[in-house]
């Protein structure tokens, strides 16, 4: 039944990821390849997709996903999973948020939650790297071809941008464009 | 009437929030602030960090959860299922239009050839995230443990995430218990 399990999965996301944004891609990563919805590149071009439309990432992956693998209900199933854990823990938290705010436990877990999203997005920024600097695998032959030498420029390159704050959008835009010249030109 | 008139501009204002917002999470904090808090006076500017610092520590999308929270204190539940839905709608309404012809673009060969490009380019955007989370996250013995520990079990083990964050989440809780208890002593 790919409706329960749309919902169910991007219920398990919402309710396990902290800090919204790339902080839900660790989680996003494992689920949709472990039930082979996306494979590594298709992860990434989306997240390109979904940093050049608007709304947040999570509900844009679970709205994709969800239409890819079971139509407009699918998209409509993946995506009330996302939000519904959101929307009720607020609701709950909204009537005693000054005591939730400074509760030690909380707090407590809070002081665990933020290392563990950076050493998580860490892993999977790793093993996304893999797909695109080495996509048959390691191995030294990769040195020979041209692809890695592209993809190394024009991430050397965005890296610098992006630390000189330039938009994501634009970015986007410009990795594109070196990527349509050097696909050309090789 | 004024619930009504209320929720319905909840609706709107969200759907606007949605619409405008490119990146989602933090990127959507200051048009937020400026809807909410200038345009319509629902709620104050301190309201805004106390959302900031709320959404942090609960699960889920932040845009979710500011647009659930700040309709809940304008108009109750009413208010924040008309915010939610409003903020999810404009996402949900052209990733679904997107999904239906994405995969008719990727045979083109130029197309192929940009995304080429902007696989890298992404690969730069994470890693300028990471630096950002890294920047916000504590630091110390304790946190450098747990984002050393945190990324060596799940790229080199078969571990699920989930594991991983209950797991953090438990130990950031024996923590504080244990430098509290040391504390009072």
């Amino acid at each position: 039944m790919i409706y329960l399990d749309l919902l169910l999965t991007f219920l398990k996301v919402g309710l396990f990821t902290f800090g919204g944004g790339y902080a839900m891609l660790p989680m996003i990563r494992d689920e949709v390849m472990a039930h082979g919805w996306m494979d590594q590149n298709e992860l990434i071009d989306f997240i390109a997709v979904s940093e050049s439309t608007p709304g947040p990432f999570g509900v844009n992956i679970a709205t994709f996903v969800g239409t890819r693998t079971g139509g407009i209900f699918g998209g409509l199933c993946a995506t009330l999973g996302v939000v519904l854990p959101s929307f009720v823990i607020i609701l709950i938290v909204a009537r005693c948020y000054q005591k939730f705010k400074s509760n030690k436990l909380v707090i407590g877990a809070m002081n665990g939650l933020k290392p563990a999203v950076v050493g998580l997005i860490a892993a999977a920024l790793l093993s996304l790297s893999q797909t695109v600097f080495f996509p048959a695998g390691w191995s030294v032959s990769v040195f020979g071809t041209a692809q890695f030498y592209v993809s190394l420029g024009i991430f050397t390159a965005a890296v610098v941008l992006a630390f000189k704050k330039l938009h994501p959008i634009l970015i986007i835009l410009l990795s594109a464009v070196l990527g349509v010249i050097v696909g050309y030109a090789v | 009437m004024k619930q009504i008139q209320k929720t319905l501009s909840l609706l709107l204002t969200f759907m606007k929030i949605g619409l405008f917002t490119f990146g989602g999470g933090y990127a959507m904090i200051p048009l937020i602030q400026r809807e909410t808090v200038e345009n319509k006076k629902w709620i104050s500017d301190e309201d805004i960090l106390e959302i900031v610092a709320i959404a942090e520590s609960t699960p889920g999308p932040i845009a979710i959860n500011a647009a659930t929270f700040i309709g809940w204190r304008v108009a109750g539940f009413g208010g924040a299922l008309a915010a939610t839905v409003g903020v999810v709608l404009p996402s949900f309404a052209i990733i679904t239009a997107i999904s239906f012809v994405l995969s008719a673009f990727q045979d083109i060969l130029w197309i192929r050839y940009a995304f080429n490009g902007i696989r890298a380019g992404v690969l730069a955007l994470i890693v300028k995230a990471l630096w950002s989370m890294y920047k916000q996250s504590q630091k110390g013995i304790f946190a450098y443990l747990i984002m050393f520990g945190a990324f060596a079990v799940t790229a080199f083990l078969p571990v699920n995430v989930v594991f991983v964050i209950l797991f953090c989440a438990a130990a950031g809780i024996v923590q504080a218990l244990v430098v509290g208890r040391r504390n009072k002593r």
